[in-house]
């Protein structure tokens, strides 16, 4: 086995020379072949060998032998995704450049297609969770009498699934789709507030502790420190145990809890980079011409640091709500976070894994809880997506 | 050399400080709970004798103040009290030989988490810092775009997410490694590695994602350096460029990123030993908090705590020798 | 001996910004003979730096070379592979940096980095060039040759990591060194003595150079030829001489004429008069370290007062001291001969509005979220309660009092400025508050001359119109000249002398004072020899500086 591998490597490796010889003698000594190291080289055959093996591995998953079809179903899936949602994001991003406004136009023409699909991914979620109600065909609570642990997507019946539930229904007889949708609104919805909560907090005494400095600043820096010397996930973890204990006693649902534990521990994040930024913008010659002008301090925050901070902010709003949202979807996970009968995706996940197992012989049937982890990961790769964009954009605007 | 000593001495009091002061956070936070260790111990049925018995027992009866240091000084003795769990079975079986103290249970699973960062730390040190350096080097080219959406999406992905993608790869539909990770003692070293490959995969892909980027961020961040153009017009080759002018510059950052990442693969395996049953102490805090063993929570957090601090007070000293200006003073 | 050693024809560079590319450099020719020295002069953004990286064959990223040639000892420097270019630089075409302190690399010894190029391409083994380099700081006049070279970057100052820098590039004995304004971060009395030692080796060595810089009297003392840039475009080229004598452009003689503005002298201040600022026995620290002792001077209506001394001497502390900003820990300062409260969150409103501040760093004094309106109005609002339509014909009367139209400026946000037209808004800015006394602190040394002249003659007429008084910050004797009335010279914290101007330019002065004076290079291509004549090489810049 290990012979097998290194002699690839090394017929790479001359396959490598030979296309760098073959591209200097073709191209007549062009820069880009005559310059080029022979690492690049050997990194593009390397891509090329990748490539075709990608291109075997998905005519396989068209195997018309079940087994083998089987055995590549999910990277003919995902091969398949990645190209939709590439024309997709493509299609958008073209939409983008001819309708519109002037502005949204010029934003669109300097687009990496990276950052199109980050948003059209965050309209769908948008117009998911906001209208939830109206386009999941059942309930989030309601249990169908009768339908239980019909986990078969696609809904043809004779694969044994039930063309009313398109994605199957869980184990106690709750329809899939309409619990993923009703995901969207909750599990979004409450990653976004505590984000806002959160923004609101850390902003506030970072911009407070960049202005006065001093003892203020000593005071909120140094509990920061402390509170962000603990892991966060395990402090949440922490805390979350007293405030189950609590939340019956008070008559105050858990969720609440958590949103307050999940903002207090992130604002700390949003402290630090809101007290950087603000320190950044203090020393600057316009802030001391309005301190010596007299401005008060209202002026000077809302008017001279403000303004110039939204950019830096922005893009910081975006990460902590993906990294919110990764918390509260580990913690229903771990099954203390966001609790039944409200419909979330990590407890979704949770609540389903077991049939990941029966991926070999029912490749459907696996997709289950699958959906749900992935919905989670498109929304946070597809934020980070734009956030990365926004920050090259702002880097990019100061050289 | 003195003038670093005093920066050093200074970071590792402050460290101990932090830690202390953590541990007061820890203990008051758990102290928050409503009732006490004894009612929740016997149960709703107990008696108020054996209530007043285990609160005599445990030292309930005193104040707050002398119940931390208490505390403080067991833990400091390696005793960190008696899990709940047990101690609540012990009681129910009329014996008293099933008690195990918190330090018992944690210690093995504080070596199997510990095996298995250290198995992904050798896994994605190397790899994420060579390809670092490489998309660095090939800036904007289709290689660093393609690493660069890549290593974006493994860090935005949940955890569970990327573990359930690669049960589905390679242990359901291409059986190559176990997907339940249920490790013992006295297991052969090569068993263990293979039972351990999955979540260390997991790991891996979430941490070489997030160390590689920094260190090419670092490496870019450098390489506009005019020291770095100048070594350029002096002729030199582009690879001793970033071997010899950037990278002892960039150290510092690099050694940053490692730290902050190895401390998040001892704090953030939680999730990850969940889905592999990976009997580790992610897994004993989980199972903790959901049987509310308090003895138990407080000590896995202080320990978490205490590797968190101590990685980035480690790197705080890397990164401090690293530096010229500290280490040759005027 | 007029071999060419490098030929420019035709060059043409572009670079990338917002997705295009726009020109840098249109079709430039250059040609250089063997030992020869050429000045590269122009304003910044000139394309000079450009101009010069590219006689090297190398581009900064997002800049590229679109057309012409560059020949470099008849070897095409556009064609060549990466590994022939590679062969040519640092051995053959060597190249000194604008700032030394970051063109070393801070984590190796300055030795180390000498002896990089000689054993890289071959030319030494590490222990020749070692003693090699030890030979050059030598004759760069390096204190402590032996040992400067096993220091640190960050240990030795920058004067003399400028002088280590240029023994670096000659390290290979290059045939071509392009010196790229290598000592415009310097203070006056520093420069003097790199100027020297470049000039020196450079002859000693027969190499052949490019010495880029915007300051004509530098320029003057270290090349044969001079060639002037506008905006990408070649204005003219001629000898040192010729080019100072007889400037045949228009350009070239507006850049000569800016050394000539002067503003007639004023009546003596009439005794008894109460001065508009007057600082007395102030004496000021941050934290412990005390940086003010017992600095007093006066400042009347109408008047300029220039603050003359090098980065440090406690220039910048003082106009802090009057603004309140750091209260001073003994003395007062009087406004009208009534004390000041020292720290300005004590001073009322009106005390506040008659002391203005118009800063060195425009781009940093204007907020870049508001437009030019809202700058100017709100101490309009502020201070005289002005607003709707009153605010804004005021506003509209102090764009016109500096030059911009109001029509086209009101809403444009600072960032659609140029350089000047932010330093004019900061004016203006400071003109709303119709203070009695502004602090000017280095407000032309960001700018290019032109643009600095144009900006000392508005400071000028505002002055004669308003009754104003300034107290100017300087560390550019030329400005002085063209503006001041009084001189206050500082030296480490306190006034070392001061004067009226025109005694102050009349010798006998204080010893520092005078290698002040002696050290600002003067447009006469003689001047450095025959100063160094006169006051022999251990008498000019730091040496002198330690020995007071």
């Amino acid at each position: 086995m290990m012979i097998w591998i290194l002699a690839a490597l090394v017929g790479m490796g001359a396959l490598a020379w030979g296309f760098r010889f073959a591209g200097q003698q073709v191209t007549g000594q062009k820069p880009v072949f005559r310059d080029m190291p022979f690492g690049v080289a050997y990194g593009y055959v390397l891509a090329g060998f990748a490539a075709c093996c990608l291109v075997w591995a998905y005519y396989q998953g068209h195997s018309s032998d079940p087994l083998v079809a089987n055995k590549f179903f999910f990277l003919r899936i995902g091969i398949e995704g990645f190209i939709i949602f590439a024309i997709a994001a493509w299609l958008f991003r073209l939409a983008g450049r001819n309708v519109g406004t002037a502005w949204t136009k010029k934003l669109f023409r300097a687009m990496p297609l990276t950052a199109a699909f980050g948003i059209l991914i965050i309209l769908i979620y948008a117009v998911l969770a906001i209208f939830a109600g109206a386009l999941a065909p059942y309930g989030q609570e309601q249990i169908i009498p009768g339908v239980a642990a019909n986990i078969t997507p696609g809904g043809d019946p004779a694969l044994g699934g039930n063309p009313d539930f398109p994605l199957g229904t869980d184990q106690i007889g709750r329809d899939i789709l309409s619990r993923l949708i009703y995901g969207a609104q909750n599990t979004v919805g409450i990653a976004f507030a505590t984000t806002l909560l959160a923004f609101f907090l850390g902003g506030a005494f970072g911009f407070l502790a960049a202005t006065f400095g001093g003892w203020l600043d000593q005071i909120l820096s140094r509990m920061v420190d402390v509170l962000m010397a603990i892991p966060s996930l395990i402090f949440a973890l922490l805390l979350m145990t007293i405030a189950s204990v609590w939340a019956p006693r008070l008559g105050v649902p858990l969720t609440v809890f958590m949103v307050v534990i999940i903002a207090v521990i992130d604002s700390t994040r949003v402290f630090r980079l809101s007290r950087a930024v603000g320190q950044n913008i203090v020393v600057m010659d316009y802030i001391e011409a309005a301190k010596l002008r007299g401005e008060g301090l209202g002026y000077l925050i809302f008017r001279e640091i403000l303004p110039n901070a939204t950019a830096p902010l922005l893009a910081e709003f975006g990460l902590r709500f993906c990294f919110v949202f990764l918390t509260i979807a580990a913690l229903s996970f771990l099954g203390v976070g966001i609790q039944p009968p409200l419909a979330d995706w990590g407890t979704m996940v949770r609540d389903l894994s077991s049939f990941v197992n029966y991926a070999q012989f029912a490749p459907m049937a696996a997709t289950a809880p699958l959906l749900a982890a992935g919905a989670i990961a498109l929304l946070t790769v597809a934020v980070n997506f734009v956030v990365d964009w926004m920050l090259h954009k702002s880097s990019g605007l100061k050289e | 050399m003195d003038n670093v000593l005093k920066i050093i001495m200074q970071r590792l009091a402050l460290g101990l400080l932090t830690l202390l002061v953590v541990s007061v956070v820890i203990f008051v936070a758990v102290n928050m709970l409503p009732g006490d260790f004894a009612q929740a111990i016997l149960g709703q049925g107990a008696t108020a004798e054996s209530v007043a018995a285990i609160r005599r027992d445990l030292g309930l009866d005193q104040s707050l103040f002398t119940r931390y240091f208490d505390w403080l000084g067991g833990v400091v003795q390696g005793d960190f009290g008696t899990s709940f769990a047990s101690a609540n079975a012990a009681n129910f079986s009329g014996t008293n030989s099933g008690v195990t103290t918190v330090a018992q249970q944690i210690a093995p699973r504080f070596a199997n988490t510990m095996f298995l960062a250290a198995v992904t730390a050798v896994i994605a040190v190397p790899v994420s810092i060579t390809l670092g350096i490489l998309a660095a080097l090939y800036r904007n080219s289709l290689f660093d775009r393609a690493t660069n959406i890549f290593t974006l999406s493994s860090i935005s992905s949940p955890e569970f997410f990327l573990a359930y993608v690669l049960i589905l790869f390679l242990a359901v539909v291409n059986p190559i490694f176990p997907s339940l990770s249920n490790i013992y003692e006295g297991m052969a070293f090569s068993e263990r590695l293979n039972k351990s490959m999955l979540p260390a995969l997991v790991l891996t892909l979430v941490v070489t994602a997030h160390m590689m980027r920094m260190t090419r961020a670092a490496i870019i961040n450098l390489l506009a350096s005019p020291y770095i153009e100048m070594a350029r017009l002096k002729g030199i080759s582009p690879m001793r460029v970033i071997v010899k002018h950037a990278l002892p510059n960039a150290l510092a950052p690099i050694i940053n990123v490692v730290a902050l990442n190895l401390a998040y693969l001892i704090t953030g395996v939680v999730v990850v030993e969940v889905v592999f049953v990976y009997p580790g102490i992610g897994q004993l805090f989980v199972d903790s908090v959901k049987l509310r063993d308090i003895p138990v929570v407080q000590a896995c957090c202080l320990i978490f705590a205490a590797a968190y601090i101590l990685l980035n007070l480690t790197a705080d000293i890397m990164s401090i020798l690293s530096n010229p200006r500290l280490r040759h003073p005027k | 001996m007029t071999e060419t050693l490098l030929k420019m024809r035709g060059v043409q560079i572009e670079g990338r910004s917002d997705e295009t590319w726009n020109p840098i450099i249109n079709g430039v020719d250059l040609t250089l003979a063997r030992g020869e020295v050429l000045g590269l002069i122009g304003e910044s953004g000139a394309g000079k730096s450009t101009l010069g990286l590219a006689a090297m064959g190398y581009t900064r990223d997002g800049v590229r070379v679109s057309g012409g040639s560059v020949e470099f000892d008849g070897i095409d420097l556009l064609a060549a592979s990466a590994a022939v270019k590679r062969d040519l630089l640092g051995k053959r075409i060597a190249y000194v940096a604008q700032s030394a302190a970051a063109s070393f690399n801070p984590a190796h010894r300055l030795i180390d980095q000498h002896v990089e190029g000689p054993t890289q391409h071959n030319v030494m083994s590490r222990a020749e060039s070692e003693a090699d380099g030890i030979e050059l700081y030598r004759k760069l006049r390096l204190p402590n040759p032996d040992e400067i070279g096993f220091r640190y970057p960050h240990q030795v100052s920058g004067g003399q990591l400028q002088r280590a820098m240029t023994a670096m590039a000659m390290s290979c004995r290059p045939d071509l060194i392009v010196f790229d304004e290598p000592t415009t971060a310097l203070d006056v009395t520093t420069q003097i003595e790199v100027l020297s030692a470049i000039r020196d080796i450079v002859e000693q060595f027969g190499t052949a150079a490019i010495y880029i810089t915007h300051d004509l009297a530098v320029v003057a003392q270290m090349a044969d030829r001079i060639k002037v840039l506008l905006r990408g475009d070649e204005v003219e080229t001629a000898d040192t001489r010729t080019m100072l004598n007889a400037p045949q452009k228009e350009y070239t003689k507006s850049l000569w004429a800016v050394r000539s503005f002067e503003r007639p002298a004023k009546p003596a201040i009439a005794t008894g008069a109460v001065p508009a600022i007057s600082i007395q026995n102030v004496d000021a620290a941050y934290g412990t370290t005390p940086v003010l002792h017992d600095v007093s001077f006066d400042m009347h209506a109408g008047r300029t007062v220039a603050v003359v001394g090098e980065s440090g001497s406690g220039k910048s502390t003082t106009a802090r001291c009057i603004t309140g900003l750091l209260p001073p820990k003994s003395g007062q300062i009087l406004l009208d001969g009534e004390p000041l409260p020292l720290n300005y969150k004590k001073r009322s409103k009106d005390q506040l509005r008659q002391v203005q501040m118009i800063y060195q760093m425009a781009d940093t004094a204007l907020n870049p979220r508001m437009s030019i309106g809202k700058i100017i109005g709100r101490p309009v609002q502020f201070y005289l309660g002005l607003t709707g339509a009153e605010k804004r014909k005021r506003v509209d009367q102090l764009l016109e009092q500096i030059e911009l139209d109001p029509a086209e400026y009101y809403n444009r946000l600072p960032s659609e400025l140029s350089g000047g037209q932010k330093q004019r808004v900061g004016i203006a800015r400071a003109l709303a508050a119709e203070p009695k006394f502004i602090i000017c602190d280095e407000v032309t040394s960001a700018l290019d001359q032109l643009v600095a002249e144009g900006i000392l003659r508005l400071l000028a007429k505002l002055q004669d119109e308003l009754s104003l008084s300034y107290m100017f910050i300087t560390h550019d004797l030329a400005t002085v000249r063209a503006i001041a009335d009084e001189v206050v010279v500082m030296k480490d914290g306190r006034v070392v002398e001061q004067g009226a101007k025109h005694d102050m330019f009349k010798p006998p002065h204080h010893p520092y004072t005078d290698l002040l004076l002696s050290s600002v290079p003067e447009m006469d291509p003689d001047w450095l020899s025959n100063l160094l004549e006169q006051r022999g090489v251990d008498n000019i810049g730091d040496a002198a500086v330690d020995k007071m």
